[in-house]
């Protein structure tokens, strides 16, 4: 039942076979880890809270931000620790994943 | 109140209301691939788990049960309990969850039937496809010598926000310049591992602003915690001479209370205290153990990609009732969780495949009330547990400066004010 280990082509397999559901709930998996991001970071269209909202952002700078937290390159209070949970196809599938949402 | 019955895929779908009707309506039919998941208990885990279950697949039958009326959040109640914030913003409804479709039952769960996949909610049954117990935790009162329901009216434990904060917020005001409040902390596992330590330094605030010569004891029964430096450091510059932590080789393991003489006692010391926050060890909720999910250890062994009870099939458990490996009891855990597991159970319920989860954890606690310091993971399913990924996480640096504290205090309120959107909002 799961789609094997957590690397980035197991991953895409997962979605490939999703992706191929005309409908239904899986349709919608997103990227690994991408769910927990909501608890601080709110829908783009909710009022501003002092934590940058995600969605809709352009996904090469996002991706190009959050590598940078990863690396150490981009100051952050906590960002940084928690993009070290995350490898580079991670951190690219959830840029493009909430660059697409809006 | 369990009626035998041929127990057809129809039969166990259907609602036996009891006399004393709660509003359970049978099902009108269903959709091929449609079903019905009843989740249990609705705080940050389980009202999380029954709103994206309505989101994931709109066609799901969804039930939340919850006994009260409106939840009280334990996250910044220890602003509360400092005097520094109002009950009132603790406080969420469940009409948003109403409005997404989640069928509300606020009444107790008291009974199921395993077999059956029914549960005995009040005077009715509810049947179920699956079901997410979420009933977070209870005071393990058989854990401390003195210490039970009755007692704790004297000795809040404030570790279920509600009565029990505002008790010890009136008990601090009511206290004397001068006296001394005792804080206890229990053993590995309980609800929010840092939480203490914030309730110790708030506390330590108020005494310091309030009533300056009085004292705070925490008597622990460890030697390690949560953000353990970056508290220590704050509250040797912030409270010196007010806030004292006793750890458990120095003998702070209080082995039993008594509310009657307001005598708190460890294997060394008795201590005459005019407040005392006795914070009890704690297990799974109530439920937990009539469903069978709960092992010995008072906790729920789960499956960490589905998080369904290892004990009993097609129940799951998120939240602090749970056994999570390594990420701790918090309502961000609790809420990741509940995502993670409200995706897997509408999969299942759809015969699509699970997809390994990847899950966060955010902790801020505030050392006083401008102050915030973090701690952080990401953690994966290995070997059977959730395990944090090596070389992610950790806590804020102890070296620094204000003005990153004061950017985490800020986020800690801005995480509150998100979190709390989105699950009740």
């Amino acid at each position: 039942m799961i789609c094997g280990a957590r690397s980035a082509s197991a991953f895409l397999f997962g979605v490939g076979v999703l992706a191929g559901a005309s409908s239904g709930p899986a349709a919608e998996t997103p990227p690994a880890g991408a769910s927990s991001c909501s608890g601080c970071h709110a829908p783009a269209k909710a009022a501003a809270t002092g934590i940058p909202a995600i969605e809709g952002r352009d996904p090469a700078a996002l991706q190009a931000l959050l590598e940078g937290f990863r690396s150490g390159t981009v100051p952050a209070t906590l960002m940084n620790r928690i993009m070290l949970g995350f490898s580079a196809e991670e951190i690219a599938a959830l840029a493009q994943w909430f660059g697409k949402k809006s | 109140m369990v009626r035998k019955e041929v127990v057809t895929r129809i039969a166990r779908r259907q609602v036996i209301a009891g006399a004393l009707a709660i509003p359970f309506l049978p099902r009108p039919g269903h959709a091929q691939g449609a079903g019905r998941v009843v989740v249990v208990g609705g705080g940050f885990a389980g009202a999380t788990a029954a709103r994206f279950l309505r989101r994931k697949d709109p066609k799901l039958e969804v039930f939340l049960v919850e006994a009260l009326e409106r939840f009280v959040a334990c996250p910044f109640s220890n602003l509360v309990v400092a005097g520094l914030r109002e009950m009132e913003q603790q406080s969420f409804g469940y009409e948003a969850l109403k409005a997404d479709g989640v069928r509300i039952i606020h009444a107790k769960a008291t009974g199921h039937d395993a077999a059956g996949k029914r549960l005995m909610v009040g005077d009715g049954t509810l049947s179920y496809d699956r079901m997410i117990l979420a009933p977070g935790v209870d005071m393990s009162f058989s854990g401390l010598p003195g210490y039970d329901e009755a007692a704790a009216e004297r000795m809040p434990h404030a570790w279920k926000a509600g009565g029990q904060t505002m008790l010890l917020r009136r008990q601090l005001e009511a206290m004397p310049d001068g006296g001394l409040v005792v804080m206890t902390v229990p053993a590995n596992p309980y609800r929010c591992p840092p939480g203490p330590y914030e309730r110790a330094s708030l506390i330590a605030h108020y005494l310091k602003t309030h009533k300056p010569k009085a004292k705070l004891l925490v008597l622990d029964s460890k030697d390690a915690f949560s953000k353990q430096r970056l508290f220590q450091a704050a509250w040797s510059r912030l409270y010196p001479g007010i806030l004292e932590w006793v750890s458990l080789s120095t003998g702070g393991k209080v082995s039993s209370v008594d509310p009657a003489a307001m005598i708190v006692k460890t294997d060394f010391a008795e201590h005459k205290v005019d407040v005392a926050n006795v914070i009890p060890p704690q297990k799974a909720g109530k439920i937990a153990e009539i469903v069978g999910v709960a092992d010995r250890t008072g906790w729920c062994p789960i499956d960490p990609v589905s998080f369904e009870s290892k004990l009993v099939p097609g129940v799951h458990v998120v939240g602090d009732a749970a056994i999570m490996g390594a990420m701790p009891k918090s309502a961000f855990a609790a809420n990741a969780q509940a995502k993670i597991c409200a995706a897997a159970v509408a999969s299942l319920m759809n015969d699509k495949p699970l997809v390994e989860p990847l899950l966060i954890n955010t902790c801020y606690s505030l050392v006083a009330p401008g102050e915030g310091i973090s701690v952080a993971g990401v953690y994966r399913p290995q070997n059977g547990a959730l395990t944090e990924i090596p070389g992610s996480g950790g806590t804020s640096p102890p070296d620094a400066p204000d003005a990153v504290r004061a950017a985490e205090a800020g986020y800690a309120h801005a995480w509150f004010k998100t979190i709390s959107a989105e699950v009740f909002g």
